[in-house]
């Protein structure tokens, strides 16, 4: 068999084994109810609170903030509609970005339909959020604003900082869909005024189907889900106890090192995307050159389409994602790429590859070297380069 | 997600190239939707058989492998048997299609019309009788309209 090297870590991440050790004996010994009172039950209730606080250190905020979900697109889901609903008498204007992950488009949409006024702020060509834009776009009804903290598919990391101080300002609520950058990015809740943050495990290798949502203590929300008197009657369901221990005990990992992780990364990523550009002509680099994250390259290659390049990265062993209609499953090529301005063909043949701890130099100059081949390849039976080169541009 | 037939034809896309001196040249599909196939042909005007074919395509696996079939499937075969070349049995010849990827064996079957098309109109003869209208307006040249009006 072909060795595998993966290069997707922004999609998911393998569970840590300290993770999985961590996890086991609370879906086999310690399998109580979390709302027992019994020695199982509190055996369960224990574990939950140690994650809780593991959960609140990691990003700067108090335990009693921190609310556990089924996932980050819950999290997402909760917040801004917890808050809209909450605050709806207020006012019913929301600000968001453009490039925002499905999770917050596709909610504030469906809030859209309800009644809510939208702003989706646009970017600048590297896919950044204007801080100035959001201050601009405030009016007397806006009761949100969510823009993510780093975008998962160019990498490019917003000005949170500037944007949080400009909402606790005006003193309007501000959320945040941090799926990406926790563990990867320094989260400081208080220092940057972030009000609900979003996450979830699986993205810096904790199990999948658990996510956090952390809500600053003071702001108003509706509870979510219906039912039992969980996560202090706010988010209903018996909980997942071994999900949310990998969760803590994941974002405990993750948060330790993120410099050292940075730097790690970062080389892999500049050395990769070198190695590309300089061999590879007719390439274009998305996101921003330097504010982005360490372990992410999302580059376009122009007269190719991204799912063929996908399949012949997959045959060579290489796991990576695209912004192509084809891997989108609609016809338009993803919105992010289109909202910096690239023009639907070139958009079509982005791939997106994200390192991730098992990377390696070897990983990196590994991809580059099967792309030099396949590129050529698929230029080669592309009609559009056939017109480019008899037009002269090639 | 694939059939074995589609990586093969995926993997070792038969025909692919051009051909200079083409007497039936289509040109379908279109780069926003992120597909492209242009097909090349060498039409005997005696005995009306497509004696070469070739392509370039710009798209995913699916649309690759339907032209790479496509081409196969019309190869020594006269114009009148390459017409009756439906979108269906090229993705039934590659042992079906995922269903979100049906619409790329369209682009298969338009383009051996618009070339087929193109050889008519070369000759001065307008070929929407003959061709037929398959609802894709390039592969007449803009003669769908008409035919409705």
């Amino acid at each position: 068999m072909t060795k595998r090297v993966y290069a997707d870590h922004s999609a998911t991440t393998p569970l840590k084994k300290e993770v999985l050790d961590a996890m086991v004996p609370y879906l086999t010994e310690n399998f109580g109810n979390a709302s027992s009172i019994y020695l199982e039950g509190r055996e369960s209730k224990k574990a939950i609170e140690t994650a809780r606080e593991q959960v609140a250190k990691a990003i700067g905020a108090q335990s009693n903030e921190i609310y556990f979900t089924g996932s980050g697109t819950e999290a997402d889901n909760w917040a801004i509609k917890g808050v809209a609903y909450a605050l709806a008498e207020k006012g019913k204007h929301i600000i968001t970005s453009a490039v925002e992950h499905h999770a917050v488009l596709h909610t504030v949409k469906a809030l859209e339909k309800e009644g809510f006024k939208v702003t989706y702020l646009p970017v600048d060509e590297y896919g950044m959020v204007s801080a100035e834009d959001v201050k601009n776009a405030i009016t007397d009804e806006t009761i949100l604003i969510t823009i993510m903290f780093a975008n998962n598919e160019i990498g490019t990391i917003m000005p949170i900082e500037e944007i949080g101080k400009i909402a606790r300002e005006k003193g309007i609520i501000f959320h945040t869909d941090a799926v990406q950058a926790v563990g990867m990015e320094e989260i400081d809740v208080e220092k940057m005024n972030i009000d609900l943050l979003s996450l979830t495990a699986h993205k810096f290798y904790g199990p999948k189907g658990i996510g956090a949502l952390y809500i600053r203590k003071g702001v108003k929300i509706k509870r979510f889900i219906e039912g039992g008197a969980q996560e202090k009657n706010k988010r209903a369901g018996t909980e997942n106890v071994a999900g949310i221990v990998g969760l803590g005990k994941a974002i405990e990992l993750a948060t330790t090192d993120i410099a050292g992780k940075k730097e790690k990364l970062s080389k892999l990523r500049d050395f990769y995307i070198k190695e590309v550009m300089e061999r590879i002509p007719f390439t274009r680099l998305n996101g921003h050159p330097t504010k982005r994250m360490a372990s992410n390259a999302n580059i376009s290659f122009e007269f190719i389409e991204g799912e063929s390049l996908l399949l012949m990265l997959d045959m060579k062993g290489i796991s990576a994602s695209s912004g192509s209609a084809c891997t989108s499953g609609s016809l338009d090529p993803s919105h992010v790429l289109l909202a910096i301005g690239l023009p639907h063909e070139i958009a079509h043949g982005s791939l997106r590859v994200t390192f991730g701890d098992s990377s390696t130099m070897e990983d990196a100059k590994y991809i580059a070297d099967s792309l030099v081949e396949i590129v050529t390849r698929l230029r080669d039976m592309s009609p559009l380069y056939e017109d480019a080169v008899k037009s002269g541009r090639v | 997600m694939y059939s074995e037939k589609v990586m093969d034809h995926f993997t070792n896309p038969r025909n692919v190239g051009e051909i200079e001196d083409a007497n039936a040249v289509g040109n379908v599909g279109n780069p926003k939707c992120g597909d492209i196939m242009k097909i090349y042909m060498k039409i005997n005007d005696e005995s009306e058989v497509i004696e070469e074919v070739k392509f370039k395509t710009f798209g995913c696996g699916a649309a690759v492998a339907t032209s790479s079939m496509a081409t196969e499937m019309v190869k020594g075969k006269t114009i009148e048997e390459a017409l009756a070349v439906t979108n269906l049995a090229v993705a039934e010849a590659l042992d079906g299609l995922p269903p979100v990827k049906m619409h790329c064996s369209n682009l298969a079957q338009e383009a051996i019309h618009s070339a087929i098309a193109d050889y008519y109109n070369r000759k001065g003869i307008d070929p929407t009788g003959i061709v037929g209208c398959n609802g894709c307006c390039e592969a007449c040249h803009g003669h769908h309209d008409e035919e409705e009006e």
